[in-house]
C-alpha cells in the first residue's frame, strides 16, 4: 500500500474512480466466503444422497459446454472494457451485448440442467446432497443473472452516449465483478461436477 | 488566510425532521447511529433486569420459560448486534472522515442505506416480540433447536433479522475500507491515522469476512424451516451451523472489542499527556487479533465432540491470541506510566475499561484450556467471562469515548458531577453483578435455564447480582439525564476543551457540514499536537505561542495553496436510500410469514427497485452548476 493518499484533484476532489474499485474489490473479497461457505457445505454433503440421485445424474458433456460459454464472455468482457478504455463506443456497445448473450445462454442452460435432475428425482429436500448442490448453484446463478441485468443496464447507457458519465457503476466495475463470477464458477465446475471420488 | 465562510461558499446546515431522512452527511448518520443504539441499549437493559428478577430467588415466578427464552435469546441479539455494533458504527462514522482529514465517507448515500436498513432490520428484530413471539433460540441459534420450532416465526425472525443487518454492516465496512484507503488527507500516511481509525479499519475487513459465512448459515436455517431443505437435519450435520456460525461468532468478538480498544487508545495519551507507548505495537497487535480472530472459532465447540486434535489446535490459537491483546494491555499502562494523568470522566472510563478487561481476559485464558473448560462450558462462568470482556471492556469503553467526544458533538461537556455519579455506580454496580457469577458457575450453576432449585447454594450470590444490576440500570438512567441536560445546558467546552491530539479538534464543536475549511496537510501521528507544541532540548512539550483557539487556518504554512477559494461541493441529500431500505425491509416482513408473505416480498421488491433506481439515475453532488 503507497503512504500517498489517493490524488485530489484541483478543487479538492477525490478522483471517485479509485475508491470505487476499492470498495468493489472489497465487495468481491466478502463474495469469496460467501461461496466458500456454501462449497464447503457441498463438500460435507457430497455423498448424502439419502440412497437418492446423486452426482450420477451430471451430464459432463453438456454442464462443460456450458461452462465454456461462460469462460467466453469473460473474453467478451475483455473486449468491451477495451473498446470502452480506447472510447469505442459501439465496440463497447457490441461487446457488452455479447457478453449479456452468453451469460443468458449460460442461465438457459441452468435452468435446462436443473429442470432435468428435479425429473429425475434430485429437488432442493430430496437430501441434504441436493439442497447443498441447489444453494450453491442457485446462488451462482442469480449472481449471473444481478450481473446480466448490470450488462443490460451498461448497454442501455451506451445507447444514447451516457457511457462516460460520473454514475456510480462502469463498464470497469461490472467487468470486476462479471471475471469474479467466472471463476467462482470455474471452481464450483471443479468441485462439484469434475472431482468425483 | 483565513477561508471566507460567508455566504454560498461553504454549504449551510440544514434543518427539519426531513433534512436528518435525506441526511447524507456522516456526522449526522453517526448520531442517528448512536441514538438508536442507545434506546436500545435501554431495551437490552429492560429484558437483563427481566432476566435478573426471575433468577433472584430459587424457583423464580416472575417469567415463564418460554417468556425467559425469548429475552434471553433477544438480550443477546440486541446487545450485540442492535447495541454495541451500532455503537462502534456511531464512532467510526463521526470519526473516520475527521481523522482522516477528510470531508465524507467515500459513499455518502451508501452510507445512509447501510443505516436505514440496520433501522429497519432493528424494527424487525425489535417488532418480533408483538407480532407472534420473539427469537428463542438462543442468539447463537444452535441447530437442530431453530430449526425444529416450526409453529413459530420467531427464528424466522431471527433468520431474517440478523440477515439484514448483515447486510446492512458488510455495505458500511466496505464503505469505511474504501474511505481509509482512498481518502486520506496529504501526509496522512497509514501509520500516521489515529488508532481508532485503525481499529476501525481492522474491524471492517473482520466484518467483511466473516459476515458473508454469516449470511449462508442463516439462509441455511431459513431455507431448513421454510423449503424443507436437509442442512441441519435429515442426511445433514447440525455440527456444520456451528462451524458457520462461531466463524462469524468470533470474530464479531473482536468487532465489539477493537472500537473500544481504539477509543481508549485515543483518550489515555491526551489524558497523560504523553503520546501513546508503541503506536505501531498497538497497530499491529490489532492486525494480528484480526487475522488470529479467525483461527480460533472451535474453543466455542470443545464440548461438541471435535477429537483431541483439533481441540489441543485450537486450544493453543486460542492461548496464542491473548498475547497481542496482553500487547496492547502493556501499551495502555505503559502511556500512563510517567504521564501527567488528568482524571477527567473519559479517562476514569477508561481504566475501568483497561481493569475491568484484564480480569475478563483472564477468565479467557482459563476457557482456553480444554479440560478446565469442559467444566466451566455452558455454565454462568462463561457469562461472567463475555460480561467482563464486552460490558466492562466494550461498554465501559464507548462510555468512555461518549463523555470524551460529546463537547465535539454539541461543544458542551456531560456534567462532571453527575458523569462521577454514573462512573462509580457502573462500576460497583457492575462487578456486583459478575464477579458472583464466577463463583455460581464453579459451582455449577447452568446458563440459559429459567429457574434453579433450593438447596443447591445459589439464592445469595444471584441476589447480589440482581442487586447489582439494578445500580448499573440506575448508573444509566443517569447518564441519559446528563445527556439529555447537557445537549442545551452543559458547560461550554470550546473547540479543544481537552489538549487533543487528533485531527478533530482542530475544528469547531460541532463539527461544520464540510469538516475542514482547508483539508490539512500532516507531518506526524498527533498532527494536531505537533502544531500546538514544539519540543524543547530536554524532550519537554512547550506550547507555540502562535497557535490559538485551534483553528486550521492558523497553519499557514501547510495548507497554503489557493484550493481555499473553491466552491465546496458536497453531497446533495436523497430519499433514495431509505427508499431502498424500506423496500428490502419490507421483503424481510414478507419473507417472516412464508408463504402468505410472497406478497409483501413482491411489494418490497417493487419498492427496492424505485429505491435502486431513483438513486442510479441522480446525480451525486449539489451546484455542480450553480442554482
Amino acid at each position: 500500500m503507497s503512504s500517498q493518499a489517493a490524488p485530489v484533484e484541483a478543487h479538492g476532489h477525490h478522483d471517485v474512480r479509485p475508491i470505487r474499485k476499492a470498495a468493489m474489490w472489497v465487495f468481491l473479497g466478502s463474495e469469496c466466503m460467501f461461496f466458500g461457505s456454501m462449497i464447503a457445505t457441498f463438500l460435507l454433503f457430497r455423498n448424502e444422497t439419502a440412497d437418492g440421485p446423486g452426482s450420477e445424474l451430471f451430464n459432463i458433456p453438456f454442464t462443460s459446454a456450458s461452462s465454456f460459454v461462460l469462460l467466453m464472455s469473460s473474453l467478451t468482457m475483455v473486449l468491451a472494457h477495451n473498446a470502452f478504455g480506447n472510447r469505442d463506443a459501439r465496440g463497447t456497445r457490441i461487446w457488452l451485448a455479447a457478453t449479456a448473450l452468453l451469460g443468458t445462454v449460460f442461465l438457459a442452460g441452468q435452468i435446462f440442467e436443473f429442470t432435468e435432475f428435479v425429473h429425475e428425482g434430485l429437488t432442493l429436500s430430496s437430501s441434504s446432497f441436493g439442497s447443498a448442490f441447489y444453494m450453491l448453484t442457485g446462488f451462482h446463478g442469480a449472481h449471473v443473472a444481478i450481473g446480466v441485468m448490470m450488462l443490460m443496464a451498461m448497454f442501455y447507457l451506451s445507447l444514447d452516449g451516457r457511457l462516460y458519465d460520473d454514475r456510480g457503476l462502469n463498464v470497469e466495475l461490472v467487468g470486476l465483478y462479471w471475471h469474479f463470477v467466472d471463476i467462482v464458477w470455474i471452481v464450483i465446475f471443479t468441485v462439484v461436477y469434475l472431482l468425483q471420488v | 488566510m483565513v477561508i471566507d465562510t460567508s455566504k454560498d461558499l461553504v454549504p449551510a446546515r440544514p434543518t427539519g425532521i426531513w433534512s436528518w431522512i435525506t441526511t447524507v452527511d456522516h456526522k449526522r448518520i453517526g448520531m442517528m447511529y448512536g441514538i438508536t443504539a442507545l434506546v436500545a441499549f435501554f431495551v437490552a437493559g429492560l429484558q437483563a433486569l427481566l432476566i435478573r428478577l426471575q433468577l433472584t430467588n430459587a424457583n423464580g415466578t416472575v417469567l415463564s420459560a418460554d417468556a425467559y427464552n425469548q429475552l434471553f435469546t433477544m438480550h443477546g441479539l440486541t446487545m450485540l448486534l442492535i447495541v454495541v455494533m451500532p455503537v462502534g458504527a456511531a464512532f467510526m462514522n463521526y470519526f473516520i472522515p475527521l481523522h482522516i482529514g477528510a470531508r465524507d465517507v467515500a459513499f455518502p448515500r451508501a452510507n445512509a442505506f447501510s443505516f436505514w436498513l440496520f433501522l429497519f432490520s432493528t424494527v424487525i428484530l425489535l417488532s418480533s416480540f408483538v407480532l407472534g413471539g420473539a427469537p428463542d433460540g438462543g442468539w447463537f441459534g444452535y441447530a437442530p433447536l431453530s430449526t425444529q420450532l416450526e409453529e413459530y416465526v420467531r427464528m424466522d425472525y431471527y433468520a431474517v433479522g440478523a440477515q439484514l443487518l448483515g447486510v446492512a454492516s458488510i455495505m458500511a465496512s466496505a464503505n469505511f475500507i474504501a474511505t481509509v484507503f482512498t481518502m486520506r488527507a496529504p501526509g496522512m500516511s497509514l501509520m500516521r491515522i489515529p488508532v481508532f481509525t485503525w481499529m476501525a479499519v481492522v474491524v471492517s475487513f473482520l466484518l467483511i469476512f466473516s459476515l458473508p459465512i454469516f449470511g449462508v448459515g442463516l439462509f441455511q436455517m431459513f431455507f431448513d424451516r421454510n423449503f424443507g431443505t436437509q442442512f441441519f437435519g435429515g442426511g445433514g450435520d447440525p455440527l456444520l451451523w456451528q462451524h458457520l456460525f462461531w466463524l462469524f461468532g468470533h470474530p464479531e468478538v473482536y468487532v465489539l472489542i477493537l472500537p473500544a480498544m481504539g477509543i481508549v487508545s485515543e483518550i489515555i495519551p491526551v489524558f497523560s499527556r504523553k503520546p501513546l507507548f508503541g503506536y505501531p505495537f498497538v497497530v499491529f497487535s490489532g492486525i494480528a487479533i484480526g487475522f488470529m480472530g479467525f483461527g480460533v472459532w472451535a474453543h466455542h465447540m470443545y464440548t461438541a465432540g471435535l477429537g483431541p486434535v483439533a481441540e489441543a489446535g485450537f486450544g493453543v490459537a486460542t492461548m496464542m491470541i491473548a498475547v497481542p491483546t496482553g500487547v496492547k494491555i502493556f501499551n495502555w499502562i505503559g502511556t500512563m506510566w510517567g504521564g501527567k494523568i488528568r482524571f477527567e470522566l473519559p479517562m476514569l472510563f477508561s481504566i475501568g475499561f483497561v481493569s475491568l478487561f484484564v480480569i475478563g481476559g483472564l477468565s479467557g485464558v482459563t476457557h482456553s484450556v480444554v479440560p478446565s473448560d469442559y467444566q466451566q462450558h455452558d455454565s454462568y462462568y462463561v457469562v461472567a467471562h463475555f460480561h467482563y470482556v464486552l460490558f466492562g471492556g466494550g461498554v465501559f469503553g464507548f462510555v468512555a469515548g461518549a463523555y470524551y467526544w460529546f463537547p465535539k458533538w454539541t461543544g458542551r461537556f456531560l456534567d462532571k458531577r453527575q458523569g462521577l455519579w454514573h462512573f462509580w455506580l457502573m462500576l460497583i454496580g457492575f462487578n456486583l453483578t459478575f464477579a458472583p457469577m464466577h463463583i455460581l458457575g464453579l459451582n455449577g450453576m447452568p446458563r440459559r435455564t429459567y429457574r434453579y432449585g433450593e438447596g443447591l447454594g445459589f439464592e445469595f450470590w444471584n441476589q447480589v447480582a440482581t442487586v447489582g444490576s439494578f445500580i448499573i440500570g440506575l448508573s444509566f438512567l443517569i447518564f441519559a439525564w446528563n445527556l439529555i441536560r447537557s445537549r442545551k445546558h452543559g458547560e461550554l467546552a470550546g473547540d479543544d476543551p481537552w489538549d487533543g491530539r487528533t485531527l478533530e479538534w482542530s475544528i469547531s464543536s460541532p463539527p461544520p457540514v464540510h469538516n475542514f475549511d482547508e483539508i490539512p496537510v500532516v507531518e506526524h501521528v498527533d498532527d494536531y499536537w505537533h502544531r500546538k507544541y514544539a519540543t524543547d532540548e530536554e524532550g519537554r512539550a512547550v506550547r507555540m505561542p502562535d497557535v490559538s483557539g485551534g483553528t486550521v487556518a492558523a497553519d499557514t504554512d501547510t495548507g497554503g495553496d489557493d484550493s481555499h477559494e473553491e466552491d465546496m461541493h458536497m453531497p446533495s441529500p436523497s430519499y433514495y436510500p431509505i427508499v431502498a431500505a424500506a423496500g428490502i425491509g419490507t421483503m424481510g416482513y414478507g419473507f417472516v410469514y412464508l408463504p402468505v408473505g410472497w406478497i409483501v416480498v413482491g411489494i418490497g421488491a417493487l419498492i427496492t427497485m424505485w429505491g435502486v433506481f431513483g438513486w442510479s439515475l441522480e446525480p451525486v453532488t449539489r451546484g455542480g452548476e450553480h442554482e
